[in-house]
């Protein structure tokens, strides 16, 4: 009966509020500039150069971005493969904010892509380049995209009092469900492996060579718990909602749980292959390191008892700490440990930025209207203190 | 209960992976062997004396723009390879620049283009196969027409090649192709064939690679004889001229003389070929005074990054075993764990 209170709901309320006017003028301006784009080309709005080829548009918005998305991923694989059925009413959401984030990354790819009308030559036989790790990532990303949105449809046939479609979706759902947790794993660590082939051009202390896809696995999984934990705090006091910190507690002990076995997989890596030296040399390299290394060791040891993870300040904390860190592991990969020859130098442009701005906005947009207006939160009365 | 099921579908996962990475047994992905017909080119930095002719003919071949860098636009200026330009000759320099060839206070010449790599990070890069690598002759080509622009061989070759018109709607990559437009009319790489003292040299690769040996074999100063244009095999050198020869023969013909030869002296070398080692081997191999990492070429080791990277690849998705077999598991844990909560939940349903 207890389950009866958690169902999820349509949270109803006002679309408009000075906070989601600001969220569309940033997306609208965003949507300018890519215009500007297509129509000028990528030199005209981006920093990009032939000794930095790919920026923010790619390490950001597709490889942090889909990271920061695996909050649906870390959750069903909890759910429904290790039948931890107490984390049900945090899938939805979860999956929601997962089905915006990669939708996104992949239509932003598009943009990014030069040669952008060509970009289907990826799923055609006859082009398609299968040793490529790019083939892998973009089959894998666009076939989760499908997934999600056959794994959120119970949500709109909900809505639309399609009854007898959901039943019949609901028999077949496992299967998408098994596919939601073994696409995201492939391509997660892939992102990773995109790395190995530019060999020494990436510096020591993030050459991880075969252990990139287990390096980046294992973030992708500890970002979606942290990502859940930040997505429930936030949207509990965005939506004046009471915090799900009895269902939260439990879930960081799992996550300090793989928090431990990363900072362990990682040290080793880096111990094994002597690259620890390097981060004491005067480099903004070893600097980045630092930072990214303490954003997920602080966590290690303010997270580490039942009492801390039951404090909502310190777990957001913590949560916060290692997005930072899952974030910096991959700009440090792709953009600050790429060491292409001297000479070459990238910062993104202004323009670069307010379409990653745009998009992350044009995210939160949609993600209120959808919760708003679909039952996608649990249903609960709001919190009275 | 919720232990135990835990704990089964670990296991359950635990063999899936286990059964998939068994049923693939590392299908370690060597690195590529040169093709046998490979051709390529040799530059020698020694014999090379900066005219840049090689530059101009590199772009009247291929019809790429004129490129400036100076105030006054007189004259085509790269200053490096660029969507403009896919061949310079950069000048190294040190000190007072007193000798040529010389490290310290000295100075030397060297070619930058597509060194035609025999296992190629662009090739294995290119997720639409643009990139590709001719099996017979080992040319590197790009294809417009196939490619997405999304400048992954850019960022993965290890010597900094391919370039992009990041300024065009309708971009593209730019790298040299060793000429291949120009083969079917019997002619071969413009460089070499206008470089006038054969510091550019065409032909195949074991031709060259023995020509690097000789030269490096040879004291300094030593009185000798340098080729140029494209240095052929002694066997197909006796079809040269063959009248009315046809097709083979007519080809193997084409402009090489005793005029090709031309009596020199032995420069001061370094007892190094670069590229026929470094990454798995290149089709451009190049000799000099000065080391390479002074003249801008890096250090690479024996093992091409594509072979890492395809190993990879291979190991974990080779014949989509694993991913099927892990796609089983997980599709059997969750039909009982989605049932087991329908049943649960069907209150609210
Ligand atoms: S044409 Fe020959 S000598 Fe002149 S710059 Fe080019 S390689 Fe050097
Ligand atoms: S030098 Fe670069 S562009 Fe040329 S074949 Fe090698 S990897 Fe490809
Ligand atoms: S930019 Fe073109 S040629 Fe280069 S990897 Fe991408 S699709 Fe291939």
């Amino acid at each position: 009966m207890a389950n009866h209170t958690h169902a999820p709901a349509p949270l109803g309320g006002s679309l408009f509020t000075p906070f989601t006017l600001l969220l569309g003028t940033l997306s609208a301006i965003a949507g300018v500039i890519l215009l500007y784009r297509l129509f000028y080309g990528l030199g005209a709005v981006t920093n990009l150069n032939d000794g930095y080829p790919w920026g923010i548009w790619i390490a950001y918005d597709v490889v942090v971005g889909s990271a920061f998305a695996c909050g649906g991923y870390a959750m069903a694989l909890l759910v429904y493969i290790f039948n931890k059925g107490q984390y049900h009413p945090l899938v939805r959401p979860a999956l929601l904010a997962s089905l915006f984030g990669y939708t996104l990354a992949g239509a932003s790819v598009i943009f990014d892509l030069g040669r952008w009308w060509n970009f289907w030559h990826i799923f055609w036989p006859g082009y398609a380049q299968v040793n490529s790790v790019m083939f892998e990532v973009a089959v894998c990303i666009s076939a989760y995209i499908v997934v999600m949105w056959i794994e959120f449809a119970p949500a709109f046939l909900e809505k639309w009092g399609l009854k007898d479609v959901r039943q019949k979706l609901n028999k077949l759902l496992f299967f998408f469900i098994a596919l939601g947790v073994l696409l995201p794993s492939m391509h997660q660590s892939s992102l990773g492996s995109l790395l190995v082939i530019f060999g020494e051009q990436i510096h020591p202390l993030w050459q991880s060579g075969m252990l990139l896809p287990l390096i980046y696995l294992m973030t992708a999984i500890l970002l979606g718990f942290a990502v859940v934990i930040f997505e429930a705090t936030l949207s509990s006091t965005g939506f004046r909602r009471q915090l799900e910190t009895p269902v939260l507690a439990p879930l960081a002990k799992l996550m300090y749980g793989l928090l431990a076995a990363y900072v362990v997989v990682r040290v080793l890596d880096l111990l094994l292959r002597g690259a620890l030296g390097s981060a004491f040399a005067a480099t903004w390299q070893a600097f980045w390191f630092w930072v990214e290394m303490a954003c997920f060791v602080v966590p290690l040891a303010t997270l580490a008892t039942d009492r801390a993870r039951r404090s909502a300040g310190r777990l957001f904390a913590g949560a916060v700490l290692l997005m930072l860190g899952g974030f910096l592991l991959r700009i440090n990969g792709f953009l600050v440990g790429y060491m292409t020859g001297e000479g070459w130098h990238y910062f993104p442009s202004l323009a670069e930025l307010m379409v990653t701005v745009g998009l992350i906005a044009f995210e939160i947009l949609a993600y209120i209207y959808i919760v708003r207006n679909y039952p996608v939160l649990p249903a609960a009365q709001p919190a009275t203190r | 209960m919720d232990r135990r099921t835990f704990f089964k579908a670990s296991l359950a996962g635990g063999t899936a992976l286990a059964a998939g990475a068994a049923s693939c047994p590392a299908q370690a992905r060597e690195t590529h062997p040169m093709p046998p017909e490979a051709v390529g080119l040799l530059f020698d930095s020694v014999l090379c004396v900066g005219c840049k002719a090689c530059v101009a003919a590199c772009k009247q071949a291929n019809g790429m723009p004129m490129e400036f860098s100076t105030k006054d636009q007189y004259w085509d200026t790269p200053l490096d390879i660029s969507g403009k330009t896919l061949n310079v000759i950069k000048a190294y320099r040190n000190g007072n620049m007193e000798a040529k060839d010389r490290e310290e206070n000295g100075f030397a010449f060297i070619k930058k283009s597509c060194m035609h790599c025999v296992d190629p990070s662009c090739v294995s890069a290119c997720p639409v196969s643009a990139m590709r690598k001719d099996a017979k002759t080992g040319v590197v080509t790009y294809d417009k027409d196939a490619c997405i622009g999304c400048r992954y061989c850019v960022a993965a070759c290890p010597f900094g090649v391919p370039r992009f018109t990041y300024d065009s709607p309708t971009p593209q990559i730019s790298k040299c192709q060793l000429c291949i437009h120009r083969h079917k009319d019997g002619k071969y790489a413009a460089c070499a064939e206008v470089c006038p003292t054969g510091a550019t040299l065409y032909g195949k690769v074991s031709v060259l690679r023995e020509e690097a040996k000789r030269r490096l074999a040879l004291k300094p100063g030593e009185k000798t004889e340098f080729p140029r244009g494209h240095l052929r095999a002694a066997e197909e050198k006796a079809l040269r001229g063959a009248p009315e020869g046809k097709g083979e023969q007519r080809r193997q013909g084409w402009q090489d003389d005793g005029a090709q030869r031309y009596p020199g002296v032995a420069g001061q070398y370094l007892q190094h070929v670069y590229g026929e080692k470094e990454f798995g081997g290149t089709q451009m191999l190049m000799l000099s005074g000065v080391s390479f990492q002074k003249l801008g070429y890096p250090d690479l080791p024996p093992r091409s990054d594509a072979a890492t990277s395809e190993t990879l690849q291979h190991t974990l998705y080779g014949g989509l075993i694993a991913p099927i077999a892990v796609l089983g598991a997980l599709t059997f844990i969750a039909r009982r764990n989605v049932k087991h909560e329908d049943e649960e939940g069907g209150q609210h349903g």
